[in-house]
């Protein structure tokens, strides 16, 4: 990654080399740019961008919320207004008429020097939501054809499969079945209901778990197992509920992937849909998915793990053996907690399975991004840097409480913040709350 | 479509099975699932170390398995379920397997009369389909999508007959997709192909598919529409004339299109779930008429009562006269038919089933963690731990129950007044 260049005068603050952009690029013509943002501006967007734009006095109040911003030593290219300014100022002022180059940067800056986290939106004096701006800009050039390569071929699972990672139909319920198979060693009774008409709760997670992460679905038989739940996992596509295809902005493919999703909870006829940590996930469920397809909520009560977790401690379903000695922080995932509110629960959550919390600073909705999210983790290994030397305050973070382990009830910022650690050298572990609760809960009829 | 003349309409009740004693003779027993006349109730059982079975009417098959699941009877009675033994995958239908096994099999489907099973399969990495254990010639090197004509003869699915490498999105952007029936792939290929639907006479298969990134179609024997939209949903076929039907959007707003061109003059914020009257006079879908509500439109017009969270599995009567379908507001579920709420909420209400007759309506539901049946509203005396979709019988003067309840399976024969009064 090259820093700081003009090319074809548009100064680009990182130059990265990804054939979804620079290929995309290619096949821009003027005219097809000018047609495409003056049809997304007419027909997507309405009073909300126009209220916004009109609304802005440019006071930077937002840079000050901004992890970018703050890592790069107040780079103004970096602010949330800063960012606007390359990107839908300039659209909007030039009526659509913007080069290609100044597309390439557009798409680069709102897919990957944005983590549509919403902290600015908290400190903008007026609360323009400039993470809704970036979505807009990602729709532009979803519809010009220049998303970046890694999170584009994950639209494309999600097109095709309808999950994230290209699981095929066969590998879902063998997966299940293996990690059946492992719990039952530790359990004997242990079951992963599949296809379970009439359960309670129907039991969705996301593509990495049955792909790289399958002890998660094995922690998660256990706790089901011990607190006795009527639950099933489906067999079918609908398993899955991430949604790249929500941060690519190819909203008619977010809209099938979770229209799939409710249609087999309804399928099911269960109660209701328990998620598992994943953030992003819980977003394009609760909030994004869901209104694209017309509900103002969701049809079915949807309760994240943290939720999931919380009851299952307060009413003494899952009780804890003996605590978790070494020292942990909590880091609080953006869709959840500020979106959804549900750091205390967290906090309850952690405070019952650990001896030593130390809480971050600040935390809760002030918390800052892990700087994955927003699809940025998914954009791939082009962006690695750009997520490193865009976070240093979150490994400052970190650093602070001294904590041994960061607890990180979502997957991209748990696969985000391991790569902070790693890169600052914080000598700290990165554990989903699963992996602890699972370690510290007791487990009757345990072998 | 099976004839239930044959099936015992006579006897009363029928005390099948003490499933509640089941667990007494095996480790665990799984979910029960009762047979379409009623005379069978089973379970996938764990008969000994590693050792897994079926248990019917109390007594188990004499074959074992590594491995069970997905037990269904097939609507001519006889039970199925895929079954693993070393390492390998097949189904079994009433304890015997078939002779081919495969190395996973995914999904099972039954033809209407049930004469005709077929099966989602892999084997060695290519995918495809089984009738009756046969699978096709050609196997492909994905299958995402699983479809059968309704009587079985024909299968197809939505295939990729070449490879994808990892982050090829421009290859995959130029179309790698299409769909084979019976083993044989259409020669046009597409970025996506998504819910296919076989004519009632087996002959045409339509398919919902994405030609580019951006536009979406309906495919009929491998020819687009000539029209494309920014979105479609699953497409259903005219049953009398053959037409296609599918919503579309346009505009950011959908509404139902045959053969291509709008037919509905209404558009709403979101349209799905289409059906034809048995007749095919009239054409309902469930529709969101405004943002957050739900309800079900007829030829284009809503309904007046709307629901926040959803309606689903809209049915119409064999008279086409009435409309019964379920609604959902505050998680709490309810019927409404032909605009009228009945009047309780459940925890969760299961597909409506009309009387032959078109007078009557049945509907499993669950309150508290009991079952019962519905009819026109009143429910069942009796409260169950678990009760079985109702069927009439040919006259609609009587209805078959099964059910659960302390552990026993019943089969019960009901004079409909038994409910209604």
């Amino acid at each position: 990654m090259a820093e700081g260049q003009v090319i074809d005068g548009i100064y680009f603050n990182e130059v990265i080399e990804d054939a979804g952009l620079d290929e995309g690029t290619k096949k821009l013509t003027p005219e097809k740019i000018e047609r495409v943002i003056n049809d997304v501006l007419k027909g997507e967007t309405g009073a909300r961008l126009k209220t916004y734009v009109d609304t802005c006095i440019h006071c930077g109040l937002c840079s000050n919320a901004c992890h970018y911003y703050l890592s790069r030593d107040k780079d103004p290219t970096y602010s949330p207004a800063g960012k606007v300014k390359q990107t839908m100022w300039e659209m909007i002022k030039k009526k659509g008429r913007v080069s290609p180059t100044f597309m390439k940067r557009a798409s680069q800056i709102a897919s990957t020097q944005c983590c549509v986290c919403m902290r600015c939106a908290m400190y903008c004096p007026f609360g323009i939501d400039i993470a809704y701006i970036m979505s807009v800009v990602r729709r532009i050039c979803h519809l010009l054809g220049i998303t970046p390569l890694y999170i584009q071929d994950t639209a494309h699972s999600h097109a095709v499969t309808m999950n994230q990672m290209w699981v095929k139909n066969d590998e879902w319920p063998d997966t299940l079945q293996w990690q059946e198979d492992e719990a039952r060693e530790e359990i004997p009774t242990t079951r992963i209901p599949l296809e379970k008409e009439g359960a309670d709760i129907m039991y969705s997670v996301i593509g990495p778990e049955p792909k790289f992460l399958a002890q998660l679905l094995y922690q998660a038989a256990i706790i089901f197992e011990v607190a006795g739940l009527s639950w099933t996992m489906p067999a079918t596509p609908g398993w899955d509920n991430s949604d790249m295809a929500m941060y690519t902005m190819d909203s008619e493919i977010m809209g099938r992937v979770k229209r799939v999703h409710f249609e087999t909870a309804r399928r099911l006829r269960v109660k209701k849909i328990v998620m598992g940590e994943c953030g992003h996930a819980f977003r394009s469920v609760y909030d994004r998915g869901n209104r694209w397809l017309g509900w103002k909520m969701h049809p079915f009560y949807i309760e994240h793990a943290i939720e999931f977790y919380y009851n299952l401690l307060k009413s003494g379903k899952i009780k804890i053996a003996k605590k978790y000695e070494e020292p942990v922080t909590l880091h609080d995932p953006c869709n959840v907690m500020r979106g959804r509110g549900l750091y205390e629960m967290a906090r309850y959550v952690v405070s019952e399975m650990c001896a030593d919390f130390r809480d971050m600073q600040p935390n809760r909705e002030h918390n800052y991004c892990c700087c994955a999210g927003g699809g940025v983790i998914n954009c791939g290994p082009p962006y690695k840097m750009t997520r490193m030397l865009g976070n240093r305050v979150k490994a400052e973070q970190i650093a602070a409480t001294g904590a041994k382990v960061v607890i990180a009830p979502c997957h991209n910022c748990h696969s985000g913040l391991e790569d902070i650690v790693s890169h600052y050298k914080l000598g700290t572990h990165v554990k989903f709350i699963s992996d602890i609760l699972y370690e510290v809960m007791e487990k009757p009829g345990a072998v | 479509m099976i004839d239930i003349n044959s099936w015992d309409w006579d006897t009363g009740e029928k005390l099948v099975a003490d499933t509640g004693g089941w667990k007494d003779k095996f480790e665990w027993v799984e979910e029960f699932q009762a047979g379409p006349d009623g005379e069978k109730v089973a379970a996938i059982v764990k008969s000994g170390e590693g050792e897994f079975s079926v248990c019917v009417n109390g007594e188990p098959w004499e074959n074992t398995f590594d491995k069970i699941w997905h037990l269904r009877f097939g609507p001519d009675g006889r039970l199925t379920c895929i079954v693993q033994t070393e390492m390998e995958w097949t189904v079994a239908v009433d304890g015997q397997t078939w002779e081919n096994t495969f190395g996973y099999v995914m999904e099972v489907k039954f033809s209407e009369d049930g004469k005709n099973i077929c099966a989602f399969i892999q084997q060695d990495g290519q995918y495809g389909a089984a009738t009756n254990g046969e699978p096709w010639e050609n196997l492909y090197s994905d299958m995402t999508v699983f479809a059968i004509t309704p009587d079985g003869q024909h299968t197809a699915g939505a295939v990729r007959p070449e490879p994808l490498g990892e982050g090829e999105i421009f290859k995959f952007q130029d179309g790698c997709y299409t769909v084979a029936v019976d083993g044989k792939a259409w020669d046009k290929k597409f970025v996506n192909v998504w819910h296919m639907t076989f004519s009632p006479d087996g002959k045409k298969l339509a398919v919902e598919a994405r030609s580019n990134l951006y536009d979406y179609t309906i495919v009929v024997d491998g020819v687009s529409w000539s029209e494309s939209f920014p979105c479609v949903w699953e497409p259903i076929f005219n049953p009398k004339t053959g037409a296609i039907v599918a919503p579309v959007r346009t505009a950011g707003e959908w509404t139902l299109a045959q053969d291509g061109k709008i037919m509905w003059d209404r558009f709403f914020v979101q349209c799905w779930h289409q059906m034809f009257s048995p007749d095919a006079s009239k054409l309902a879908a469930i529709v969101a008429p405004k943002y957050g509500r739900w309800t079900v439109a007829v030829d284009g017009r809503p309904w007046g009562t709307t629901f926040g969270d959803m309606v689903t599995d809209a049915v119409f009567s064999p008279d086409g006269t009435r409309i019964a379908a379920v609604g959902k507001e505050d998680y709490d579920w309810s019927v409404i038919v032909n605009d009228t709420v009945w009047p309780d909420t459940y925890d969760v209400v299961w597909r409506p089933v009309f009387s032959p007759d078109s007078q009557n309506i049945a509907i499993k539901v669950e309150k508290d963690g009991l079952q019962t049946i519905l009819m026109n509203g009143r429910p069942w005396k009796r409260e169950c731990e678990a009760v079985w979709d109702p069927v009439f019988s040919p006259d609609g003067s009587k209805m078959l129950v099964r059910s659960i309840e302390n552990g026993k399976y019943h089969r019960r024969i009901l004079p409909i007044t038994e409910i209604t009064g």
